[in-house]
């Protein structure tokens, strides 16, 4: 007998939803969260900073989500982490508050969003320097704003989401946009997703122009971005020029989190729009493990609401899986949230044709450091990858990349471009790092605790 | 550097960032402590002794690895203030054990 019916990881849009979902069908269902609130990246904290002027406007919509949520009847554990999944078995080990946890579940559902993709430059090691995501996590859990000249560069709806959200606060940043792409060129190949997706075309322009009313300076077709200060930032410069600057902040969209996904060994496929690697799932999240499924940004990056209608379709699934559900019922089912993830996704081509990364971005140049952990430049993954380096496992052995304490998360993506680059590969031709469990440091202490729990409940 | 907004979020909890008392608002991570106290650095790194603050706010980086209540190797960015917390910069490597 396992302990549920369905695991979730993850209280974002996606697993949010997944849980109301399969707890309507009657499922025992259990969602672990790293962070102590429900919400995700894009509702991070939403119930504490719901008041909050300057985030208040684009949290409000995540609050039903979560109200529901928190009234489903899923075993919520905020602040605990899933740090190894056994897929063919169905154990999940949890940490928590300094012990770990051992529990079962018939099915699992990753929805553990994405990350900010690596946007190294020279210079971004600099105290001062941080992601564009990072500044707005500081926002929206304690109200925090940079103080000092704060300069946005990089391109995505984010930028431009965070750049308002600044200037509300009183902070107004100045935007060095590096868009490559032209407008007429990514309409090119926004087919006839401008139509569907004219609600989420509106609220894009609106917030440009909320950003230029609200003070907001934008220097547009930006190259060459590099940090630069003694042991801080203190100037960000640019070809063609430079600007005084405390904050620098940066980014260049977000890309699904495959750390979990990776080191289970799911299948996983090259996303040549998006520029980055997915999981391998069907319309209702089905992977190439018979346990495990994968709803939202996770699974390629489609935005919120797209997140919250894949995570209802991979609960409906689950449910037809386990014998919940007919499969009548479950065609009925399904179509309210294939329509709605269908209308989320209208836009997508159009984003992501527009948005596309540079390739300065995904290559940096020589002197760049790559590996924040071990320190590692672009050029040295240049000349190992030209001695025969032939993938990021095998650059272990050569340079320690991948080996510190963020196990690859933040360089992997550059390491494998830069691979690809001198061997004169397609970007999935690279054979990808695959990570390890522990998916988060466990020390000594934290399994002794739970040992010695165990020891006691013993009879 | 960062400060917070009381105005919208009052700075209610008191941690000790380095020994010296700060007042963040509830709901805040050690990591955001660090930086509304004005710590240069967070750490240094183990090859170069470069200062490093946190990148990622969201347990990618690993760049915020701190001493907690006395436990080094601990995300600061995944650790939400309590009052009367200890966050220390961490001395020595920072090898995550595993
Ligand atoms: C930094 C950042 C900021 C963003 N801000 C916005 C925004 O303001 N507006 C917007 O529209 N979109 C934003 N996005 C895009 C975001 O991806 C949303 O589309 C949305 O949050 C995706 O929902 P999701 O449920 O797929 O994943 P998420 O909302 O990312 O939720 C995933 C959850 O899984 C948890 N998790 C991951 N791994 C583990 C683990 N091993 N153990 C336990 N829990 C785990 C995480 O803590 C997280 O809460 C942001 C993305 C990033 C990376
Ligand atoms: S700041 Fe990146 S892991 Fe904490």
């Amino acid at each position: 007998m396992s302990d549920f019916d369905l695991a979730v990881i993850g209280a974002g849009p996606a697993g949010m939803a997944a849980a109301v979902e399969a707890r309507l069908q009657g499922l025992i269902v259990l969602v672990v969260d790293e962070n102590a609130a429900p919400g995700g990246q894009v509702f991070r904290a939403a119930e504490a900073c719901a008041p909050d002027p300057a985030v208040g406007p684009d949290i409000m919509p995540g609050l039903p989500l979560i109200a529901a949520f928190r009234g489903c009847g899923a075993d919520y554990r905020a602040a605990t982490t899933l740090w190894h999944l056994d897929p063919e078995e169905g154990v999940l080990s949890l940490a928590a508050a300094g012990t770990t946890e051992t529990v079962t579940a018939r099915r699992v559902l990753l929805a553990t969003g994405a990350q900010e993709r690596p946007v190294p430059i020279p210079g971004w090691t600099l105290p001062g320097v941080m992601g564009a995501g990072a500044a707005q996590i500081l926002l929206k859990t304690a109200g925090a704003v940079p103080v000092g000249p704060t300069v946005l560069a990089g391109q995505g709806p984010l930028v431009w989401l965070l750049a308002v959200q600044l200037a509300r606060a009183g902070v107004a940043p100045l935007v060095l946009e590096t868009r490559t792409v032209s407008i007429a060129a990514a309409l090119a190949k926004a087919g006839g997703g401008l139509v569907a997706g004219r609600g989420l075309l509106a609220k894009g322009l609106s917030l440009m122009a909320e950003a230029r009313r609200r003070g907001v300076r934008v220097i547009r077709g930006v190259r060459g971005l590099r940090a630069e200060g003694a042991n801080r930032v203190e100037r960000v410069a640019w070809e063609g020029g430079s600007a005084p600057c405390d904050t620098l902040l940066l980014h260049e969209g977000v890309i699904p989190s495959t750390h979990v996904s990776r080191a289970i060994g799911l299948d996983h496929a090259w996303d040549a729009d998006q520029a980055c690697w997915r999981p391998v799932a069907d319309d209702f999240g089905a992977t190439s493990s018979a346990r495990v499924a994968v709803a939202g940004d996770g699974a390629g990056i489609g935005g919120w609401q797209a997140a919250a209608a894949a995570g209802r379709l991979a609960a409906l699934d689950a449910a037809r899986r386990l014998g919940a559900l007919s499969e009548d019922s479950f065609a009925r089912e399904i179509a309210a949230p294939l329509a709605a993830r269908r209308a989320a996704l209208a836009l997508r081509p159009f984003l992501d044709a527009l948005y596309a990364p540079p390739n300065a971005v995904l290559t940096p140049p020589d002197e760049t450091i790559a590996c924040r952990c071990e320190e590692v430049t672009a050029g040295a993954i240049r000349r190992a990858a030209a001695l025969g380096a032939t993938g990021p496992n095998q650059l272990k052995a050569y340079l320690r990349c991948g080996m510190g304490p963020c196990q690859g998360r933040v360089c992997a993506p550059t390491v494998a471009a830069l691979i690809a680059e001198v061997r004169g590969l397609a970007p999935q031709e690279v054979p990808p790092l695959r990570p390890r469990a522990p998916y988060k440091p466990v020390t000594v202490g934290m399994l002794a605790a739970s040992a010695e729990s165990l020891q006691q409940s013993a009879p | 550097m960062f400060r917070a907004r009381p105005e919208v979020r009052p700075a209610t909890v008191e941690v000790l960032v380095e020994g010296t008392p700060v007042l963040v608002p509830e709901g805040a991570t050690a990591a955001a402590a660090v930086l509304l106290a004005g710590l240069p650095a967070i750490r240094e790194t183990p090859v170069t002794g470069s200062p490093r603050l946190p990148l990622c706010q969201m347990g990618v980086c690993f760049d915020c690895l701190a001493e907690i209540d006395g436990i080094p190797n601990r995300q600061a960015c995944m650790v939400t203030v309590v009052p009367g917390m200890r966050i220390a910069r961490q001395h020595g490597a920072r090898e995550a054990l595993r």
